[in-house]
Parts: C-alpha cells; structure tokens; sequence
C-alpha cells in the first residue's frame, strides 16, 4: 500500500466515519494557532511592565468595581486608551499591562459609546460623579448614559461578601494577605471615614486610597460611596515619574 | 491540485467532474478543483506572514530567551506613538513659548497671532477637561459655575484663574483654594425656623420678597452671625474665602427659595480638582486665556478701580 493510498484510506474510512475522531481532530488544528499566540503569555516576565505603584484594590474599590461590572459599564466605556496620538492627547498617558495585572476579568474593551475611563481617577469631583449619576443630563446635556440613581440608596451589601471574594482573588494571583481578607470589612468602614483610626493601616496597604465618604451621605455605606471609590482611582496608581517608557523593556 | 488527473478516478455524468470516490449511501463527492482567485490570496498570505515576521516583532521568546523577534524595522508603538506626539508638540512648541514668555494678558491680547493660538489651545483643552462640569459652552450648571460671566468666587484676573486650575478648589492639591460652609441643617447648627428666617433675608438682599417682612428681620440677625464672617455684613461675599456675592443674581447652587433653603441646610462642598500634574504648564496658560477672554476676565486696570471704588 503506497503511503497516498494510506492518506487516503486514513481520511475517508477512520476520519469521515467516526465523527469523535473528526471532532478531535479538528480541535487539534484550531488549537495550533491559539496555542501559539496565547501559551508565551504565560511564561514571558515582559508582557507586564515592572512599574511603581500599582496595588490590589481596596475593599471599597472592589466592591465598586463589582458594580461597575454588574451595571455593565463596560458596554459603553472602555478601560483602555491605546497608544495613538490623538487618544494620548485626549486620555493622557496609554494604558499599561500592569495596570490592570489585578483586575480579573479586565475592563479593556473596544466599545465606546461613552468616553474611556482608564484615567477617570481624580479627574471630576465626586460630587460631580454623584449627579451624573442621578442625572447624566444635568451635566452633560447630549449623554445618553441611563440615570444610576438608586445606587445612592442601594445599601451596599458588603458583609460576608468582600472577604471572600478577596479570598478568590487571591487564588488568582492577587496578593491580599490573610489580615487583608480577615480584615476587609473593618477597612471598607474605615476608608468611608476621613477621621478613621484605619488611617494608617488603610495607607499601608493600599497606598493612595482616597478616605471620605463619597456619596455625600455619611450615614449610609451605600453602592454609589463604593462605585465612586473605584472610578476615583482608575488610572491613578502608577506612578509615572519612575516609569520609563522609552526604555527597551518597556517598548512594544 | 486537481490538475493531476487520476484516470482511475470516476468522472460524474452530469458535470463531467471527477469524483473522489467516496462513497456514502451512493452519494459521491465532485473533486472540484479550489477557484484560483482563493489560492492565490492564500499562497500571498502565506508570503506576507514570512515577511512579516522578518520585518517585525512577531515571535515570542521560549522561556530563558529574552522576550520577542524585534524584527528587522524594531518597530514599537510605543515609540511610534512617543514620537508622534514628540513631533506635535514641536509644532506647538514656539507659539507656547511664545505664550509662557507673554507672560501677561495684556501682551497675548495685543498679539492676534498668539492670541487666536491661546484660544484654540485652550478651548481644545477646555472640550476635553472641563466642559464635563462647566459644559460645553462655559455656561456651568447647578453647582458648577458659569465661567462666561463676570461672577468670580475667587478672583477672575489671569492670575487667578492660572491659580486656581493649579490647585483647584477643595482639592488634594495641598495648596488648594479651601473654605467651608457649614452644613446648618443637617448639622443642626440652625433650626428649621431659623434657616427659613435667614433665607428669608438672603432673598431681600438681591431685591426680592421675604415670605413676610418679620421673618426677614428676625433672619437678619442670624444673618449677622452666623454667615456675615465670609459673606459680609452687606453680603456682597469674600473672595479671599470664596464666599459668594449674595446681593446679585447670580446663585451656583440656585436662587429660588427652596434651593436657597436646601444650600443652607447641607452646606455645599463643591470641588474642583487640581490640574497641576494632570495638565502641562502651557496647557494651563493657555486655558487661563481661554477662559478669561470668555467674557468675564478682570483686567488690572479693571481691578485698579475696583478698588479705587472701595477706598
């Protein structure tokens, strides 16, 4: 039997008669090109800058950013300003890989009917963020961004949850410590608090947390002071006069 | 390729095609040859792909062995995207120059060039930064002030204003323009009576109706002591504190009753960040012009008289 005649009785009596083989077959080849682009990512140090700044989120961050997520913010904002002249000029700096080496899953996307948030952070008071999310229009008369208004008075059901769901981060790479986790919901109260004890300890361990109450109503923790902290802190850890993007290992 | 033709190989009496002689159930698959328009894209992509990964990075480094194939252009969007802005700030280098050395209002106003510069830089800015709370055109919202008027909470000059996008307003600039108005009804500092007294007066003030001529008296003592220390005894304000003017028309937070009474109550904190950091030197002198030349800038002359006036 010639080895064309052996392809050929391969192909046509084991491939195309048993459908399993086929399946595995076809999964095997797909997989070749997947296997390639995404396998290095992995095992290369140099896919993540090494930059000064960036730490896990606080409680409050996260339960914030969990909103975000669960609002769908992403379908309408971007976390990710590209390295284009114009969007460096509108954005400022291009987002970094490392900035978002703790956000599983990432807020990257590629859709913008609102603005990219990636540096959001410090740029608008929080006051602002309180009525453009009561009213996007009474801001910003041609949004189209749907009003958050019950976030203000959604209590923000953070007991029992933030720990854990720092305890799963952690499983996945994120460095927060066992008095972290065991201590999450004492930090939450306390970064709300700007004459909190936690002043110190919340410092430590998330440098440039920002403490106030965000909502403008101290007496409810409610999920706009969480989703508030987080957008008051994107695109604001790094600390870019020690970054050098022009260095060989940072260039792309 | 099909081209080799297998006489062996069964042809199809209906199309005249060769079939592969696969056979399921006495359907038979034609061996038709692919259109030659697809194989050739498929043969350039091929090439292209080999050309790519010579001309640029493509290939990842195995574990231990440095990161990526630089390719033969060592191309960088980074460095692409460095450069490009690199090269747009060069263009704009000699009129910001030109703009930081003005150094006053004065010489930008009588230069046109440098002028209609200023202005298109800082409304670009302006688009980008500020319109989100002061709105597109500079007309401002509930809260957020009108910046095309000649109302100024803490001084209008270019100075000031350069000043103030330095620092912002409550910030966490640690230079940053700060007062504080208390909240008086949520803080309970003021009854509801007495908050109702004191706008009461605050309403005479700028001209208006007091619910009841007693209540606007009995508002003016609370008046006297309780906001007189910023706003004046004559309410006119103090910019030094930012302490609105409450004799005119102008109101950030509104000047109907209700929302006269809802300020006093909650006592606002509005805050606007510092762009020192954020924005560049030049970017911030530009901005300065461009939101002084708006409508409402006070020149020196103008702030010459002014207190001349007071004296």
């Amino acid at each position: 039997m010639s080895f064309k005649s052996f392809i050929d009785n391969f192909h046509s009596k084991v491939i195309e008669k048993n459908s399993m083989v086929l399946t595995a077959g076809i999964l095997a080849v797909v997989s070749i090109g997947g296997i390639i682009e995404i396998a290095p990512l992995f095992y290369l140090d140099s896919t993540i800058e090494e930059v000064e700044g960036v730490r896990p989120y606080s409680p409050l961050e996260l339960m914030g950013r969990d909103i975000y997520i669960r609002e769908g913010c992403y379908n309408c904002h971007s976390q990710m300003i590209r390295p284009l002249r114009d969007e460096v000029e509108r954005y400022g700096h291009y987002s970094l890989a490392a900035e978002s080496m703790y956000d599983h899953p990432f807020q990257w996307g590629s859709k913008r009917t609102g603005p990219d948030l990636a540096r959001l952070g410090g740029k608008y008071s929080d006051e602002w963020h309180r009525d453009h999310m009561r009213d996007p229009r009474s801001v910003v008369p041609e949004s189209v961004m749907p009003p958050y208004a019950r976030l203000e008075h959604n209590p923000l059901e953070f007991e029992g949850v933030v720990g854990p769901r720092m305890a799963a981060l952690r499983v996945v790479g994120v460095p927060y410590s066992d008095e972290m986790i065991a201590e999450a919901e004492a930090d939450l109260r306390g970064q709300l608090d700007p004459y909190s004890d936690r002043y110190e300890v919340l410092g430590e361990r998330y440098h440039g947390a920002p403490l106030r109450d965000f909502d403008g109503n101290p007496d409810v923790i409610s999920e706009l002071d969480a989703l508030i902290a987080y957008m008051q802190i994107l695109g604001t850890m790094v600390d870019f006069s020690t970054y050098e993007p022009e260095a060989a290992e940072n260039l792309r | 390729m099909a081209d080799n033709h297998d006489e062996s190989r069964e042809r199809d009496d209906h199309s005249g095609v060769e079939t592969t002689g696969h056979e399921w159930d006495g359907i038979k698959e034609l061996d038709n040859p692919l259109p030659r328009w697809w194989l050739w894209i498929l043969y350039a992509s091929v090439v292209w792909a080999v050309v790519y990964m010579v001309f640029m990075p493509a290939i990842p480094g195995l574990p231990g062995l440095g990161d990526h194939t630089r390719g033969i252009t060592d191309n960088s969007e980074r460095r692409n995207v460095a450069e490009a802005v690199a090269e747009l700030e060069a263009s704009r280098a000699g009129y910001f120059e030109q703009l930081q050395q003005a150094g006053s209002i004065d010489a930008i106003e009588s230069d046109p060039d440098l002028l209609g510069f200023a202005m298109a830089a800082g409304r670009s800015a302006f688009g980008d930064n500020c319109a989100t709370c002061h709105g597109a055109g500079a007309q401002g919202f509930v809260g957020y002030p009108n910046l095309n008027d000649d109302v100024w909470l803490w001084g209008g000059t270019f100075e000031d204003i350069q000043h103030t996008l330095r620092v912002g307003i409550r910030s966490e600039h640690r230079d940053t323009r700060y007062s504080q108005m208390p909240a008086f009804g949520r803080d309970e500092l003021l009854s509801r009576e007495e908050i109702n007294q004191v706008t009461d007066y605050v309403l005479t003030l700028s001209g208006r109706e007091p619910e009841t001529l007693a209540s606007a008296e009995a508002g003016a003592e609370i008046f006297v002591n309780q906001c007189s220390a910023c706003h004046m005894e004559d309410g006119t304000g103090d910019r030094f504190q930012g302490a609105p003017n409450l004799t005119d028309a102008d109101w950030l937070y509104g000047g109907e009753r209700a929302q006269i009474i809802n300020t006093i109550w909650r006592g606002p904190y509005g805050v606007m960040p510092s762009w020192e950091g954020r924005l560049d030197d030049q970017t911030i002198t530009a901005l300065a012009a461009y939101v002084y030349f708006l409508g409402g800038g006070e020149s020196d002359a103008f702030i010459e008289a002014a207190q001349l006036n007071q004296d």
